[in-house]
């Protein structure tokens, strides 16, 4: 009893103030990407062949962030005067052509759907379905539940049965041996639901476009109202997601 | 052992020639008097040779041995004569349509058609849905039943079927049923362009993404003679190990988590976020993706943050060895962890299992003493080795490997460490070649290897994760446990759905 009462003391009070007061995350942190329009063609160029991801449109100068896995190979090419990442890890859209950017984002606030907000405002379960993600996408929606994000606090839950929840949380490239269980996942959700894309994979196909055994975009099998960029998307990232679109 | 398997080190490169090039006949019986004289697999796996099916294994005793032979149609399997061929065996037989013979359970490993265009062994048509639509195991009786679970499962977790024989609460046996996960990145690998490749690596499976990106540079620097600088293989070393510390201490939350003693499970939740988030102030990443490529790295650890890594360890070394206090030391814990889901000794060496739950079990291999890369082989790793082989020996095994590590990462951090970071070079891969490269990541031994063809194109990319090993290990140990004891021993092992898929 003791000892556990000692360990209580030590770990103390750990709670993200987000979002009340904002978090710095650590320089090399590479969140919502800043395209300079202003770099000269051939650097654009040069950044779009390295780009293993192929996510730089040239001759828009624009970088797609759905297809983006944040390796920020463009930015060190460029030296930062082409794509630069900030540290602003609030950028994640609810409009799939929001995701094609030079880093100005709309406010997700602006484009929730208003009538998600009045229904789940106050209380939303959601049914997390891992389709062939690598684990880290799972992993960083997972901590959320730790003592650092709490969501409960703010009336988000994940929970077991897609029959309880408001609901599904996509991860991963959507392999052909999960799409029936994907599916009927979504099926088992009772209406109005909500279809949220996490990571590089579920938007895009991620790192595996171009395999047959998988699906490129949940978005070619659901109607998706959230998506949710990054490989993985920071734990802030998705916590500001849900705050927004539905707080 | 006098074998004509050719000895061979660690991330060694190899024109194919090299290689003795066995008659099917020899290459069996030769790989049997190694396993039979307690060698294990690293590899066995096929691959396409200008449509000629080839074998190759690459074996380990204290040294590496590797041999390959052309693959027969069928032939009589192995797995009779010892149990560490199953896995392989069904896989060859999935990818390539090689029939292993009276295999004494012949199923599928993640439901795709062969790449050889050849009958589908198992009979299964794939443009139906065919995931876990398949006769599993089942024992017959008037009081037995049987659970289905999966494969999406209650938690945020990975996907996968379990399924459970039981005679009232206790499990008789669990047939465990992967290939939901399958992305087909062993054949993404041949057809990506060399850019993508690092990051479909990592993506392998995003908790050992260090360790796989690791094995991936490791074997293209062997291949293409790329030489890397001290300071990237400490740096290498320390991601490695924040890697291990991570998952371990998840695991030993969730463990707690599971029965029903909650400090420990939300201190640990934290503490994983605390080790993640240096991975995050190293790389920019908390999975560690990006930090390594062939060459070195891409971030340097210079002295500003390795003096705030040293700071935050600093900090929160002794709430880890508080916390492990608190688990070990309760007793309602210990009840629940000992003596459950036990794996013999003799059990764990037919399965051939590896990591932390081989040495659970008092199998000491770990690659890092016995095939040491990186700075490893400046660094004394201890043997570790529990007997019991339950949930308890998992555990602990895990908590010592914990401590170990933080202390590894200290000694590392103690000097300044100087490296030339490199990026995403593009290399040059020599033709004829092989590779093979084994690292001991935090669930146990991974390995990489490539073959090149006669222009220096990748021919074959094998990947085996621990849990190719380990799984069987799980369903030992549900055998007569109580099946509310399977979340417990399901997170002591915590095995990789991904990895396994591919
Ligand atoms: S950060 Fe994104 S856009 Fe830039 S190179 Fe990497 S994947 Fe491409
Ligand atoms: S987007 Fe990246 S982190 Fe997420 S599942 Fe895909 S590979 Fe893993």
């Amino acid at each position: 009893m003791l000892n556990t009462l000692k360990n209580r003391f030590e770990q103390g009070y750990r709670t993200s103030t987000y979002p009340k007061k904002t978090v710095e995350l650590a320089p090399r942190y590479r969140g919502r990407p800043q395209v300079h329009k202003n770099a000269p063609s051939d650097l654009v160029v040069k950044c779009a062949a390295a780009c293993p991801q192929d996510a730089i449109d040239i001759d828009r100068k624009l970088i797609n962030m759905g297809r983006c896995v944040f390796c920020g190979t463009c930015e060190r090419i460029s030296e930062g005067r082409f794509i630069s990442f900030t540290r602003d890890f609030e950028y994640s859209v609810a409009e799939k052509d929001h995701l094609l950017t030079d880093g100005e984002i709309p406010s997700l606030a602006d484009h929730a759907r208003q009538h998600f907000k009045k229904l789940f405002g106050r209380s939303l379960q959601l049914r997390q379905v891992s389709a062939a993600g690598c684990n880290a996408c799972e992993a960083d929606l997972n901590v959320l539940a730790t003592p650092f994000f709490d969501l409960a606090r703010f009336g988000i839950n994940f929970v077991a049965s897609p029959r309880h929840s408001d609901g599904i949380v996509v991860t991963g490239p959507i392999s052909r041996n999960m799409k029936t269980a994907l599916l009927q996942t979504y099926e088992a959700v009772p209406d109005p639901k909500v279809v949220i894309a996490v990571g590089s994979c579920s938007i895009s196909g991620g790192p595996f476009r171009g395999s047959p055994e998988i699906t490129e975009g949940l978005d070619s099998l659901l109607p998706v109202d959230l998506y949710i960029p990054g490989c993985p998307s920071h734990p802030l990232t998705n916590l500001h997601a849900l705050l927004k679109f539905f707080k | 052992m006098d074998t004509d398997f050719l000895e061979i080190s660690n991330g060694q490169a190899l024109s194919r020639e090299q290689i003795p090039h066995l008659t099917f006949d020899d290459f069996q019986k030769n790989a049997m008097k190694i396993v039979w004289g307690g060698g294990k697999i690293v590899q066995y796996f096929g691959y396409a040779d200008n449509s000629i099916v080839k074998l190759m294994a690459v074996l380990r005793t204290d040294k590496l041995l590797v041999a390959g032979c052309d693959a027969p149609n069928e032939y009589p399997s192995l797995s009779n004569k010892c149990e560490l061929f199953q896995l392989f065996e069904r896989e060859i037989a999935e990818q390539f349509g090689i029939v292993p013979k009276y295999h004494p359970w012949l199923k599928m490993v993640r439901y795709h058609p062969n790449s050889q265009g050849k009958k589908d062994v198992f009979g299964n048509d794939y443009t139906k849905d065919i995931p876990g639509n398949y006769p599993y195991y089942s024992v017959e009786g008037n009081e037995i039943h049987e659970v289905a679970v999966g494969p999406v499962h209650a938690g945020v977790i990975e996907p996968g079927h379990f399924r459970f024989n039981c005679i009232g609460e206790r499990v008789l046996h669990l047939e465990i049923q992967l290939g939901y996960q399958h992305r087909g990145i062993e054949d993404l690998i041949l057809k990506a362009a060399p850019k993508r490749l690092p990051i479909i690596i990592e993506g392998i499976a995003g908790d050992t993404t260090v360790a796989n990106g690791v094995s991936f540079a490791q074997a293209v620097e062997a291949l293409a003679s790329i030489q890397t600088d001290q300071g990237s293989h400490i740096i290498r070393t320390i991601g490695l190990e924040l890697e291990r510390i991570a998952n371990h201490v998840g695991d030993l939350g969730a463990l707690s988590g599971d029965v029903a003693f909650l400090p420990p499970a939300n201190y640990c939740g934290r503490m994983r976020g605390d080790f993640l988030n240096m991975s995050l102030l190293i790389c920019g990443n908390r999975l560690g993706k990006g930090l390594v490529r062939p060459g070195g790295v891409r971030f340097s650890i210079d002295d500003e943050i390795s003096r705030e890594l040293m700071r935050r360890i600093n900090e929160i070394e002794p709430q880890v060895e508080h916390v492990i206090d608190l688990l070990f030391s309760t007793p309602s814990v210990r009840a629940r962890f000992e003596d459950c889901g036990k794996v013999s000794t003799s059990d764990a060496d037919h399965l051939g299992l590896v990591g932390p739950a081989g040495r659970a079990c008092g199998l000491p291999y770990d690659a890092r003493r016995t095939f040491a890369t990186e700075y490893y082989p400046s660094i004394d790793i201890p043997e570790n080795a529990k007997t019991t082989g339950d949930v308890f020996a998992r555990a602990k095994m895990r908590a010592e490997e914990i401590l170990q590590s933080i202390s590894i990462i200290k000694s590392l951090l103690k000097d300044t460490i100087e490296t030339n970071c490199v990026d995403s070079e593009v290399f040059n891969l020599p033709s004829s070649s092989f590779v093979v490269t084994v690292n001991e990541a935090w669930r146990g031994e991974l390995s990489h290897c490539i073959i090149t063809d006669t222009e220096g194109k990748i021919l074959r990319y094998k990947i085996k994760d621990p849990s190719f090993h380990n799984w069987n290990g799980l369903a030992m140990s549900l055998r007569n446990t109580g099946i509310s004891d399977f979340p417990l021993n399901n997170k002591s092992y915590n095995l990789s759905y991904c990895g396994y898929d591919l």
